[in-house]
C-alpha cells in the first residue's frame, strides 16, 4: 500500500488543461499535420477534401496541394464543411438547445469499428486516459448500444461489418447521436474503391459530426466533441 | 541448413522468379514436411495464379476455357543459419494438404482455399478465414454466389455444456471478432475465433494501387504496428529497386520500431493491470504509453509514425537538437517505466491473477508456428532482429528477452524486458545518431523478381511477400502480420481456463484483428 502511495506521488499530476491556455496552433509539435492554412500564394489553391484527406507529408509536398497547420480543431457538423479552398474549415456548430439539454452534460457513447486498422480506436482509448480525462466533460463509452446516447463509427465499414453496424444503429433508442471519426469512416480513407468496404458510413446512418484525420488526434476528438455540445 | 529446398535467400534479398524451383506435388509435400521436422519454419505459404507464360514473354499457352493453374509457393526460415528456403509446385483445382502432418500450415491453406480457389485435400479443418469470395482465383474460375454468413462452427454436445457467443461488436473500444465458447459452467471446453470482419481487401489493393496510395494502405495494414509493416513494405521494394538507404535512415528507422515497441508494451502492461482491477499501474502506464507516441508524433508528425518510412529512407530526420531532447524525455520515461513495472510485479496479488492463467508449451509454439512474445515466453527464441537482422539491427543487437512459464505472468515478463532493451537501444542510438544524407531515390522494380522482407514488430514477426511481373509491377503481394500465427494460440490457451479470465488471456497476446483479417 505504502509503495502505491509513493508511486502516486513521484508519478505526479498529468492532466492536461482543456481547453489549452497556449493558443491552439502552438499545442502540437511543428511537424503535426492538421488543419491546413493559407500559403503566401494564396488564393488559387485547389479545393482539398478533408474527408478524404490521408493528411501524409506528401499531400502538403508540392504546394498545388493542401498545407497542413499546427490547429487540430478540424471536426464539422457537414461533410461538405470539410471541403477546404482557403484554408477555412468550417468548424462543428453546436447540436440544437434541447439536445444539448439532453446531452450536454452527461452524454454516453458506444463504439463500433467497422473497418478500420486500428488506428482510430487506439486514440478513442487514448482520450479515457489520464491526460486527456475523457470522463471530465461526462462523456463515456458504454458496453453496450442500449446504454448509448451516440454512435461512434470507425473504419471504411467493411462489408462482413455492414450488418453488425446496422443492428448496433437500430439498438438505440432516439435522440441518438452519430460521430463518424477518421478517413476511413468518412470517405473509405486508403482503402477507398476497394470492394470489400463501402467506402464509409454509408446514407442511412445520418451523420452528425465529422471528425477527420488519419487518424484523429485525440486533442482533434476532444475538440470536435465539445463543440458538438456547445461547450467549447 | 534446410534440407532439400532449392532455392536459398534471406530476409529482404530478391531473387529471380524463374529460379524458384517447381517440384512435383508429393515432392513439394514430403520436402516442406521434412524441413519442419528438421527445425525449419513457415514463414509464408500461399497462391500466386499462373498468367499462362505472360511474365516470362512466351505465348499463352493455356486454353482459353480451361481453368489456369496456381502456384503454390512456401517460404521456409532456418533461423538458426539465418537462411530462407524458397520451393513451389503447380496445383489445379486441389492439391494435397500438409495440415495433417505439419499443423502450422493450418491458417495458410484455409487462406489458399479462401484467396485462390484452390482445395487443400484432407485438411482438418477447412472453413474460411476471414470471408470473402476468391480474390486471386485462377485464369478461368467460375464463382458461384458467395455466402458471407456461411460458417460452420464446431459445438460440444453434452448434459449442461453450454454456449457463450459474443461479439463482434464487443463491450469496450475493441475491434471486431466473434468468440464462441463450449462451456461446462464456468469452464471452457473449446473456443472457437472467427473473424475477418476487419477485411478491407489489403493484398489487392497493394497489388492495383500506385506506389504513393500503396504506401497509404501499408500503414492501414495495422493501426499500431504502423512501423513494422511499412518497413517490411519499403523493405521488399528497395531490394527490388536496388536501393542503398544510408546510415541515418537506417537507425531512425531502427528508432521508430522500437517506440512503436514500447509504446504497445506499455499500453498492454497497462491494460493487463486495468482487467485485473489493479488501477494505478493502469492509469500510469496509459500516460506512458502516450509518451512514446508523442516522440512518434514530435519526429513524424503522427503519433503512430505515417510518413516516417518511405522507400529509400524516412520522410522525416532526426536532427541533433531533437535526438538531445529525446534522450532527455527518454531518461526520465525510462525511471518512470522501472517504477511502474515494480509496482506492478512484486505485488502478490498482480502476480497471483497473472501466474498459471493461459499457458502455451513450447510445444505448442513449435507445432503451430507460433511467434513474437508469445514463443518467447515459452522459452523459445524467434525474433527478426536477432535470427534474420537488417538495417540498424545487423549492427546494434538487441538481445532477445525470454520466460519459460509460458503463461500471463511470462508473457508480461517478457514485454517488460522488451521494453528495458529497446529503451537502452533507443539511449545508445540516440546518442550516436550519424548525420543525414539525402534519401536514396526510388528507382523501378526489377522485373520478375520474388522478395520476402520481415520486421519484428512487437507482435512478432511481419512478412511481406513481393513477386513483380515481366514489366516490374507488382504481380503478388502477400501480407502476414504475426497475428495470422498467434491466433490460434489464444483459443488453445483459453482450454481449460474459466470463461472469466478470458479478457486477462486475450490481452496477454492483444493480437491485431486488422492485421489478420487484411
Amino acid at each position: 500500500m505504502l509503495k502505491i502511495l509513493l508511486a502516486r506521488l513521484r508519478q505526479g499530476r498529468r492532466t492536461m488543461a482543456f481547453p489549452p491556455r497556449i493558443p491552439r496552433h502552438e499545442v502540437l509539435p511543428v511537424r503535426f499535420r492538421g488543419r491546413p492554412v493559407s500559403t503566401e500564394a494564396g488564393g488559387d489553391r485547389a479545393v482539398i477534401d478533408l474527408g478524404a484527406s490521408l493528411f501524409s507529408p506528401e499531400e502538403s509536398a508540392g504546394g498545388a496541394g493542401a498545407v497542413f497547420g499546427r490547429d487540430y480543431a478540424m471536426a464539422a457538423r457537414t461533410r461538405e464543411g470539410l471541403r477546404v479552398g482557403t484554408g477555412e474549415v468550417e468548424l462543428a456548430r453546436a447540436l440544437e438547445r434541447e439536445t444539448r439539454r439532453l446531452f450536454g452534460r452527461s452524454l454516453r457513447l458506444r463504439s463500433v469499428a467497422a473497418g478500420s486498422c486500428n488506428g482510430c480506436e487506439a486514440e478513442l482509448v487514448a482520450l479515457g486516459n489520464i491526460v486527456f480525462d475523457l470522463a471530465r466533460f461526462g462523456v463515456q463509452f458504454v458496453a453496450s448500444p442500449r446504454h448509448a446516447d451516440g454512435l461512434v463509427v470507425t473504419g471504411a465499414v467493411s462489408r462482413n461489418m455492414q450488418e453488425a453496424l446496422a443492428k448496433t444503429y437500430d439498438a438505440m433508442s432516439d435522440p441518438r447521436l452519430v460521430l463518424a471519426v477518421g478517413s476511413c469512416a468518412l470517405s473509405g480513407g486508403p482503402f477507398a474503391g476497394s470492394p470489400e468496404v463501402l467506402g464509409g458510413v454509408p446514407p442511412e446512418i445520418p451523420v452528425d459530426l465529422y471528425v477527420p484525420g488519419c487518424p484523429p488526434h485525440p486533442l482533434t476528438l476532444l475538440d470536435g466533441l465539445l463543440r458538438l455540445l456547445g461547450r467549447l | 541448413m534446410i534440407p532439400g529446398i532449392g532455392l536459398l535467400t534471406h530476409n529482404r534479398w530478391a531473387v529471380p522468379w524463374d529460379e524458384v524451383p517447381i517440384a512435383a506435388a508429393a515432392d513439394f509435400r514430403a520436402t516442406v514436411i521434412a524441413a519442419v521436422r528438421a527445425g525449419a519454419r513457415l514463414v509464408l505459404f500461399f497462391g500466386v495464379p499462373e498468367t499462362g507464360g505472360l511474365d516470362t514473354g512466351r505465348p499463352d499457352d493455356s486454353r482459353s476455357d480451361a481453368r489456369g493453374q496456381t502456384r503454390i509457393v512456401a517460404v521456409l526460415a532456418d533461423d538458426a543459419s539465418g537462411r530462407l528456403g524458397v520451393l513451389s509446385m503447380l496445383a489445379g483445382e486441389s492439391y494435397p494438404a500438409l495440415t495433417p502432418d505439419c499443423p502450422e500450415a493450418h491458417g495458410f491453406e484455409r487462406e489458399i482455399a479462401e484467396q485462390c480457389g484452390v482445395v487443400p485435400d484432407g485438411h482438418p479443418w477447412l472453413k474460411p478465414l476471414r470471408r470473402h469470395p476468391p480474390d486471386h482465383p485462377p485464369l478461368g474460375f467460375r464463382a458461384g454466389p458467395y455466402d458471407r454468413d456461411a460458417y460452420p462452427f464446431a459445438r460440444v454436445d453434452g448434459a449442461q455444456v453450454h454456449e457463450v457467443a459474443v461479439g463482434p461488436v464487443h463491450a469496450g473500444i475493441i475491434e471486431p471478432g466473434h468468440f464462441r465458447f463450449q462451456a461446462h459452467g464456468e469452464q471452457v471446453l473449446f473456443l472457437e475465433i472467427m473473424l475477418g470482419y476487419q477485411h478491407r481487401g489489403v493484398e489487392r489493393l497493394l497489388e492495383q494501387l500506385p506506389l504513393e496510395r500503396a504506401l497509404a494502405v501499408a500503414e492501414s495494414i495495422a493501426g499500431d504496428s504502423v512501423i513494422a509493416h511499412t518497413e517490411s513494405f519499403c523493405g521488399a521494394l528497395e531490394a527490388l529497386g536496388r536501393l542503398q538507404k544510408g546510415v541515418h535512415a537506417q537507425t531512425v528507422r531502427g528508432i521508430a520500431l522500437e517506440l512503436e515497441r514500447s509504446a504497445n508494451h506499455l499500453g498492454d502492461l497497462g491494460a493487463l493491470a486495468g482487467d485485473i482491477a489493479f488501477a494505478p499501474a493502469a492509469a500510469y502506464c496509459g500516460r506512458l504509453r502516450g509518451e512514446c507516441l508523442n516522440l512518434l508524433l514530435e519526429l513524424s508528425g503522427n503519433r503512430f509514425g505515417r510518413g516516417l518510412i518511405r522507400p529509400g529512407g524516412t520522410g522525416f530526420d532526426l536532427p541533433p537538437d531533437m535526438a538531445a531532447a529525446f534522450r532527455d524525455r527518454l531518461e526520465r520515461l525510462s525511471r518512470d517505466v522501472e517504477d511502474v513495472a515494480e509496482l506492478l510485479f512484486e505485488n502478490e496479488s498482480v502476480r497471483a491473477r497473472f501466474e498459471g492463467v493461459g499457458v502455451i508449451s513450447r510445444a505448442d509454439c513449435i507445432e503451430l508456428g507460433f511467434v513474437g512474445p508469445t514463443a518467447r515466453a515459452a522459452d523459445l527464441t524467434r525474433d527478426v532482429r536477432h535470427d534474420h537482422p537488417y538495417g540498424v539491427f545487423r549492427f546494434a543487437q538487441i538481445p532477445p528477452a525470454t520466460a519459460w512459464a509460458g503463461d500471463v505472468a511470462a508473457r508480461a515478463q517478457v514485454r517488460r524486458l522488451e521494453l528495458r532493451r529497446s529503451l537502452e537501444f533507443l539511449a545508445e542510438q540516440l546518442r550516436h545518431l550519424p548525420a543525414n544524407q539525402p534519401p536514396a531515390p526510388c528507382g523501378a522494380l526489377q522485373p520478375n523478381e520474388f522478395v520476402v522482407a520481415m520486421t519484428e514488430g512487437w507482435r512478432g514477426e511481419v512478412a511481406h511477400a513481393v513477386l513483380t511481373d515481366g514489366a516490374g509491377h507488382i504481380r503478388r503481394y502477400k501480407v502476414k502480420d504475426p497475428s495470422f500465427h498467434n491466433w490460434p494460440a489464444l483459443a488453445l490457451a483459453m482450454q481449460g481456463n474459466q470463461i472469466s479470465d478470458f479478457p486477462l488471456c486475450n490481452k496477454s497476446f492483444n493480437l491485431s484483428y486488422a492485421g489478420h483479417d487484411l
